[in-house]
């Protein structure tokens, strides 16, 4: 919803906050997933993550979440899909070129990653999206690969 | 400026230590000269000699012609087509790339056939949403956004790969550019994004349409200051300037082409004046004037849309060029003349 996603926009740091609490214990838990299986746990994980980050960022499901790099504010609710910063057409209000009704995602990026810690990551460039991963789980593709069983192509030093 | 080591007039030059194409803009560039870029309005035709026809208006006046990929997200001529007509004579070409259209395969094919077809400068676009276009109802592709093409396109002419890892028989020798926006939000954003893009590999910056001189200059203080113009790795700068037919299609502009900032104390300028199309010009003129004294500038790329007769008055009128002639097919051989311009059709 697009008044939930501004509101955690405006408390990207809290949201910065909870995620570095809530990455190290799904990567904790690692063994406890890797016994129920990760194929058989995608399915339901994937239903959680939707749900929660539907709700709160307007979450598309890319599968290869960048969240904490971009202020809270979901690079994939751009029309252009930009993963690295507004495009040129921005408007005088800071809203979209596409969309008028819409404040641009990457205005809203820009404010929160102000906000946050480390919000200096918005400057690192984002590798295109690998359309292989749409509609998987963001969470469990990071568990994966820092507990080493990734077969995932895909770079992402977080959860988001 | 003529280079002596020059093979055939108006084709490919040796490419010389520290630089990536054998292009004349890249040469112009780095040499320190001012540059002056200007673009093609791609025709709505399949007539080659429409295309040699529209750039030989150029003719002595500019260092490279950028050959727009579906402006505003219209249907015209591709801009390899345009780039591959205008190499054959010999013309210095800024093929354009925007990602609206296309996805990463058919991508890096345009930019290899692009390059063996002569083309020496890339221009990386995001592109205009397809609402602003005549084909609203078209699927918007944007697989790649312009800074993930400037790093494949990086990649496949420094690593000799594809983005998929493949290998490349012969690079691309291509000059990288790439579009910034200085003058709408987040403006405090926009020279760090410049930044970004050129650590993804972006060698020159074609800019939005400049109309408020003060945001330039804020902007290149914080470039500079980003340590982007200095180095190996610099950054050359060409502000976009245009003039203005109207007050009143400056208001349209304004209203409907996405990202054109006009401040009103401009619109206010060309409605108290006489002839406003005159004034307009002047403007552009003025604008210039102030552009190439801002430090950090490396020349001007000149948007005349409907009005690219006025590119030769505008840089003659300014002298930006110091006596300069940049090569045009003819200019040292009547022998290789564009077959369209008008010395070839009056002789």
């Amino acid at each position: 919803m697009y008044r939930m996603r501004r509101w955690v926009v405006r408390h990207s740091r809290a949201f910065e906050m909870i995620y570095r609490r809530f990455e190290p214990v799904l990567v904790k838990l690692a063994p406890v997933w890797r016994r129920l299986g990760y194929e058989r746990i995608e399915a339901p994980v994937r239903s959680v993550e939707k749900a929660v980050k539907g709700a709160l960022f307007d979450c598309q499901m890319c599968g290869q979440c960048v969240l904490s790099d971009t202020g809270m504010s979901c690079p994939m609710n751009c029309p252009k899909s930009l993963r690295n910063g507004p495009c040129g057409g921005v408007r005088a209000n800071g809203h979209c070129e596409v969309k008028p009704e819409m404040m641009c995602v990457w205005v809203d990026a820009w404010e929160g990653s102000r906000r946050m810690k480390h919000g200096d990551r918005i400057h690192a460039v984002q590798l295109p999206v690998d359309y292989r991963l749409e509609g998987t789980s963001s969470w469990l593709r990071v568990v994966r690969q820092q507990d080493g069983t990734s077969s995932s192509t895909a770079k992402s030093e977080t959860t988001k | 400026m003529k280079f002596d080591d020059e093979p055939v007039p108006g084709y490919s030059l040796p490419i010389l230590p520290g630089h990536v194409s054998p292009g004349r803009l890249e040469r112009v560039l780095r040499a320190g000269k001012f540059a002056v870029t200007s673009e093609i309005d791609p025709p709505d035709s399949a007539d080659p000699a429409e295309v040699l026809k529209r750039a030989a208006i150029f003719d002595g006046y500019v260092d490279a012609i950028n050959a727009t990929d579906g402006s505003g997200a219209n249907c015209h001529m591709s801009s390899v087509g345009v780039c591959s007509l205008l190499t054959r004579v010999g013309y210095a070409t800024i093929l354009q790339i925007s990602c609206r259209d296309r996805n990463r395969i058919a991508i890096q094919g345009e930019i290899l056939g692009g390059a063996a077809m002569g083309a020496c400068n890339l221009l990386c676009l995001t592109g205009d949403g397809v609402q602003a276009g005549d084909h609203p109802q078209a699927k918007p592709v944007f697989d790649l956004d312009s800074m993930s093409l400037l790093e494949i396109a990086r990649a496949m002419r420094d690593e000799q790969r594809f983005d998929s890892g493949r290998h490349i028989a012969v690079p691309p020798r291509i000059f990288l550019g790439a579009a910034e926006n200085p003058f709408v939000p987040p403006l405090d954003w926009r020279p760090h994004r410049l930044a970004k893009k050129v650590a993804a590999g972006a060698q020159f910056i074609q800019t939005q349409y400049c109309f408020d001189i003060e945001r330039l200059r804020e902007f290149m203080l914080k470039v500079n200051d980003l340590g982007l113009l200095e180095g190996p790795d610099r950054v050359f700068i060409l502000p976009g300037i245009g003039p203005l037919a109207s007050a009143r299609s400056a208001r349209w502009i304004r209203a409907n082409v996405p990202g054109v900032h006009i401040p009103d104390a401009v619109i206010a300028r060309l409605e108290g004046a006489e002839n406003q199309k005159e004034e307009g010009k002047q403007l552009c003129m003025d604008l210039l004037n102030e552009i190439r004294e801002i430090p950090g500038v490396s020349g001007a790329h000149i948007m005349a849309y409907r009005q690219e007769h006025t590119v030769a008055e505008i840089i003659k009128a300014t002298g930006v060029l110091e006596g300069r002639v940049p090569w045009y097919p003819g200019r040292d051989d009547p022998k290789e003349l564009n077959p369209e311009s008008s010395e070839a059709l009056l002789s």
